[in-house]
């Protein structure tokens, strides 16, 4: 399997590395065309040397047609010839891209990758215009693998690997030590005092649908609390500004009720959609705090300008309350008006924290390690930074 | 039932945990062309939701009025808000709704007129909270609290021309605390999440987390 792998990762290198140096084409040359590398295949890259001197008045116009002889009558770019300077020419090439897609009908284009493009170079002048170069061709091909994020994909593949073996360790060593979190050890305190109070307790969603991973973990904590909830007896309210977020957490918090053994505790009108804008849903959540006071607030996810107004308002009704949020811009916010505060990386972490089991606690140690390991890059790469070597920081460029 | 409600999700977000965790690194145009034929389900699915949310809504403000629990008048002018909108946009200028959306109609004055002011009201009252929590943070406490204080105040002159008047160097140090801790600190939060959603991903895409799914494992 790991031979497999390795395998695949260097055919990967091999294939990329071979790409990108047939689709540059080697030597100092003139005007050139060649497919984009890493693209869908509707783009063609052209590069042409630049003339010292070059100004304003005088532009680059590239004319396209589909066979050798032309008529070049599409204008496929324009471009001052001070402009669009290839990144690491020291501004002695100009590139551009050309979308092939959108330079003849549509009958050409959904041909697609099998045509060829010819493009003609023109300079122009207010006086006259000059075809400076010899016309060059090029078919654009999809790529199956975009190779400037290799270096991502690699982190990726090696992180996976590493957390899992870690889940793998983890199932054979049980008892896996885990530092204290407070805001977590809270929630039992929270909700002891709600149920000792007769109060709720309101978790309140942040601001980012489904499709964001900080709500994902959200729904995991929710079903946590839930099921402590359930057993205390105390009514849980679940605001939320997404209707598919609504669904999930009705269906966490119902399942979780039924974990418990009381699925008649369950009220369908208490993990409610308070309202499908922000400040109206502060305005809603403020509200239901100031009339029904809850003796603890959660604040959980992904959370906006409106963070400060939730937790201060909450703080001034007197409840508990814990935020986590990974949104590092409302992190002070929450600080200041919150007793507890889940900061970053331990909103991910709360729902192995909280139930403890083998397999979640596994993948703790595995980001500890990662963490770890970066540091360890960060402070080499600063060295060797400092002294002007920037292979690590190349080693991370984002793709 | 368990196969329902367990087994079938987890399959679906392991092929499609995969498959997308791979999108991002295929440019081909099928692979582009998956990703619209996604985003297009996730954009249909949302559109279905918007019902249960209004049920959800309709249902919860109904139940406080019938049951007349503490503040149910205001459940009443969710019903009158909602009802006066939704009757406009169903107008749609007198075009009626199966046409395009009309500009200049009475559904967009109340959006204008009610909506963006009533949201920007509720912003402006940020102000007021951000002096009160600051009031609260900047107290020098402890030494931590001490170190913040200190450090607000000299960012807080750096940023207007009084910082200037004072010190010429105000400003340099503000910004030197804005770009080497402050930024040191944010890119380290940056790093530990990026990191959680990783490991977060690869525990529901292979059925380790399955506290989404709901109840207990």
């Amino acid at each position: 399997m790991i031979k497999l792998f390795i395998t695949f990762v260097f055919s990967i290198l091999i294939l990329s590395c071979t790409s990108t140096a047939f689709a540059m084409g080697g030597g100092k040359s003139e005007f050139q065309a060649f497919d984009t590398p890493n693209d869908s295949g509707k783009s063609i890259t052209l590069r042409w040397p630049s003339s010292p001197g070059e100004s304003d008045h005088v532009e680059y116009v590239v004319y396209a047609s589909t066979t050798k002889n032309g008529p070049f009558e599409t204008e496929a770019l324009r471009i001052k010839s001070n402009d669009m300077y290839e990144e690491g020419s020291d501004s002695s090439y100009h590139l551009a891209v050309v979308e092939t897609d959108k330079l003849f009908n549509k009958e050409a284009s959904d041909n697609g990758s099998s045509i060829e493009y010819f493009f003609k170079l023109v300079k122009v002048s207010n006086l006259d215009s000059t075809s400076i170069g010899v016309i060059a061709s090029a078919t654009p091909k999809g790529n199956w693998f975009n190779s400037s994020r290799l270096n991502n994909f690699i982190i990726l593949i090696i992180f996976s690997i590493l957390t899992l073996c870690c889940i793998k360790h983890a199932k054979k060593v049980p008892g896996l030590f885990i530092r204290k979190i407070k805001g977590l050890d809270a929630i039992d305190d929270a909700l002891g005092r709600a149920t000792e109070m007769g109060k709720p307790a309101l978790f309140v969603h942040g601001l980012n649908d489904m499709d964001s991973i900080s709500t994902i973990a959200a729904i995991n904590i929710l079903g946590r609390i839930a099921l402590r909830v359930a057993e205390y007896d105390t009514p849980l309210k679940v605001s939320n500004i997404y209707p598919i977020v609504l669904s999930v957490s009705q269906e966490v918090v119902k399942e979780s009720y039924l974990e418990a053994g009381r699925p008649d505790a369950y009220v369908e009108d208490n993990v409610f959609l308070a309202a499908s804008e922000q400040f109206p849903y502060v305005v809603a959540l403020s509200g239901i705090m100031t009339r029904e006071k809850p003796a603890a607030n959660f604040f959980v996810g992904y959370f906006y300008a409106e963070s400060l107004i939730l937790s201060e308002t909450g703080a001034a009704t007197g409840a508990i309350q814990i935020a986590a949020t990974d949104a590092f811009t409302q992190l002070p916010f929450f600080i200041t008006t919150c007793d507890y505060t889940l900061m970053g990386e331990e909103l991910y972490a709360a729902s192995a924290y909280l139930s403890r089991e083998p397999l979640l606690l596994g993948s703790l140690r595995a980001q500890d390690i990662i963490k770890g390991v970066l540091i360890g890059v960060i402070i080499f790469g600063a060295i060797l930074a400092t002294c002007g070597v920037d292979f690590i920081s190349s080693i991370f460029r984002p793709g | 039932m368990n196969f329902f409600k367990r087994t079938i999700p987890m399959i679906i977000a392991f092929v499609m945990g995969l498959l997308m965790a791979f999108q991002y690194y295929v440019p081909h145009e099928s692979s582009q062309n998956l990703l619209k034929v996604v985003t297009r389900w996730g954009m249909i699915i949302s559109g279905f939701a918007m019902f249960i949310g209004a049920y959800s809504l309709f249902h919860m403000h109904w139940n406080r009025i019938r049951q007349k629990v503490s503040g149910w008048g205001y459940s009443i002018f969710v019903f009158i808000g909602a009802g006066i909108t939704i009757i406009f946009g169903l107008l749609n200028g007198g075009e009626f709704f199966w046409n395009d959306k009309q500009a200049g109609t009475m559904f967009d004055w109340i959006f204008d007129n009610v909506q963006v002011p009533a949201g920007a009201t509720i912003f402006s009252i940020l102000a007021f909270f951000m002096a009160s929590a600051a009031y609260r943070t900047f107290r020098a406490r402890n030494k931590e609290a001490t170190i913040l204080l200190i450090a607000a105040i000299i960012v807080m002159l750096g940023r207007v021309p009084i910082g200037t008047m004072i010190s010429q160097y105000i400003p340099v140090v503000a910004d030197w605390i804005m770009s080497v801790p402050n930024l040191a600190a944010k890119r380290a939060i940056l790093i530990g999440v990026s990191i959680g959603v990783i490991a977060t991903s690869i525990k529901i895409i292979f059925g380790i987390e399955r506290a989404y799914l709901g109840g207990g494992d």
